[in-house]
């Protein structure tokens, strides 16, 4: 379904980063890098989002959190994790309270490198996780989504 | 009838980037108390201070908070440096204030951002996050990181700044002026931006100075504190004024922060104007040996920071109180007794960084 690319709607949460990436992400949405350019929107909102960006690593209070958001998701979805911490804890992986990357909570499509992640590269991950969203409601067959009729569009 | 209802706030919601928890205890629309969890964010990289070399724990440091991320790099480096006796020379001591006052701006425009967004002024926020891109431009030129600097060391600083470079920044600061005025005008004249913050959230000058709130929140409810006058860093041989508001509410911590942008711009010039030559760092050699404290005014409030070695190369104890924690207890004693809708502004007065709180 080409609509679908074309409006993604971006859910945000910050495992247990430094918030470095998180400015990086909102930075993202901003005049100067402008995803929305991509019909990209960033809701609060779980059950309207498409594709989850998630920045940092998991601890012990937020791993039921990252699981809650992630079945609140609906079908297809992607997960980016953006930033070294989110793929195994990065600086903070020998720390007590870091478990390890989001890949040992939920699974993960897009891994995003940077120590803060730049905007740039930011985008690259959205864009990439574009095409998985594509290919993920492929997968699941053109039934899905029913044909508008004229009396439904009146 | 009157019936007590508890809504959950948080931990992820629109309102802020980070995590945070709050249980609100409400009377229909009034807030009778706010019960803060947190530890959502909580990664234990003080104790790390165990595992990594003294010299190269600078860069977890920083890795405190991605926004005031210069600054909790340097905090650490002042008290380590206190504990080892060495001499950081002047030229570093300004290229540290000029990239704390950078870090300044960039703080509170971004803070400008997300308080308008928190009030539903989109167009606000984005126009306050254009105007930082400028900011972080010339600290990715001048450091090669755009929220992470990695450029303070134990004794001194990584990179030098040269005369040319610094006399751009000064003419980018000029001209971006006349559309951080006009931003400022916005936050200070427009009359829903004053509806929504004005009288809004007030605290006291005396329960602020009693329940220990620091940075532009104490200032705001009339205080005349900041740590920067005790002449850390270079703010010795710099002229300038502690900002104050007496209104105590949203519409005087706005003002604070409005008014430090300017402050900070004419920091900068004077840094540029006054920078001695020289070395930008001097090299620390042998094992830390007994404690320190170090007091470092960010864009959020004072900061400290205490270090304890022993002789190792591995720090015993390393502690960080920061700013948030410290305005916490201000910031429920302010929510109790305002409506619901009013509790996304007066979270974000504070400026809330979770990350510094919980490390």
């Amino acid at each position: 379904m080409a609509f679908f690319k074309k409006s993604p709607w971006l859910l945000h949460y910050d495992a247990s980063s430094c918030n470095g990436c998180d400015i990086e992400v909102l930075a993202c949405l901003t005049p100067l890098y402008d995803v929305e350019r991509f019909g990209c929107l960033l809701t609060g909102d779980p059950k309207q989002s498409d594709i989850f960006l998630i920045t940092g690593g998991v601890n012990h209070r937020n791993i039921q959190i990252i699981k809650n958001l992630y079945d609140q998701m609906p079908e297809p979805k992607v997960v980016v994790a953006i930033g070294i911490c989110a793929y195994s804890g990065g600086v903070f992986s020998e720390c007590y309270n870091i478990e390890g990357g989001v890949a040992s909570v939920i699974p993960v499509d897009v891994y995003v490198p940077g120590c803060a992640a730049k905007p740039e590269s930011i985008i690259d991950g959205v864009v990439k996780a574009l095409g998985i969203l594509e290919a993920k409601q492929a997968a699941r067959g053109k039934k899905q989504i029913p044909a508008v009729t004229e009396a439904q569009g009146a | 009838m009157s019936q007590h209802t508890v809504i959950p706030f948080g931990p992820q919601h629109p309102v802020l980037p980070e995590p945070l928890h709050f249980d609100l205890v409400l009377e229909d629309e009034t807030i009778l108390d706010a019960i803060p969890q947190i530890g959502y964010i909580h990664r234990g990289l003080e104790l790390l201070v165990e595992k990594r070399d003294y010299q190269d724990y600078v860069f977890v440091a920083e890795r405190i908070c991605g926004i005031c991320s210069f600054m909790h790099g340097m905090g650490y480096c002042m008290a380590v440096e206190e504990v080892m006796h060495a001499q950081v020379p002047d030229r570093a001591l300004f290229l540290r204030t000029l990239w704390c006052e950078l870090s300044r701006i960039h703080s509170h425009l971004l803070w400008l951002g997300l308080a308008a967004d928190a009030f539903g002024f989109e167009n606000l926020f984005q126009a306050s996050w254009r105007e930082r891109e400028l900011i972080l431009d010339m600290i990715e030129e001048t450091t090669g990181g755009r929220v992470i600097f990695g450029s303070c060391l134990v004794g001194g600083v990584k990179r030098d700044v040269d005369a040319d470079t610094l006399g751009r920044i000064v003419k980018m600061l000029e001209s971006m002026k006349h559309d951080l005025g006009k931003l400022a005008d916005v936050f200070i004249e427009d009359i829903t931006v004053r509806h929504r913050l004005a009288g809004v959230g007030v605290l006291t000058e005396k329960d602020a100075y009693e329940l220990g709130a620091v940075g532009p929140m104490l200032r705001a409810s009339g205080v005349s504190y900041d740590v920067r006058k005790r002449n850390y860093a270079a703010y010795g041989g710099i002229d300038f004024d502690v900002v104050t508001e007496t209104g105590g509410d949203c519409y005087a911590r706005a003002l604070v922060r409005i008014r430090e942008i300017h402050q900070s711009v004419e920091i900068i010039k004077q840094v540029v104007a006054r920078i001695p030559g020289g070395d930008i760092a001097v090299k620390v050699t042998g094992m830390p040996q007994g404690e320190a404290f170090a007091r470092v005014e960010q864009p959020r409030g004072e900061a400290l920071y205490f270090v304890r070695g022993n002789g190792t190369k591995f720090l015993e104890r390393f502690r960080v109180r920061t700013p948030t924690f410290a305005n916490i207890p201000a910031m429920i004693s302010v929510l109790k007794g305002q409506t619901l809708s009013d509790v996304p502004n007066i979270i974000l007065t504070i400026d809330p960084c979770i990350s510094c709180t919980e490390r």
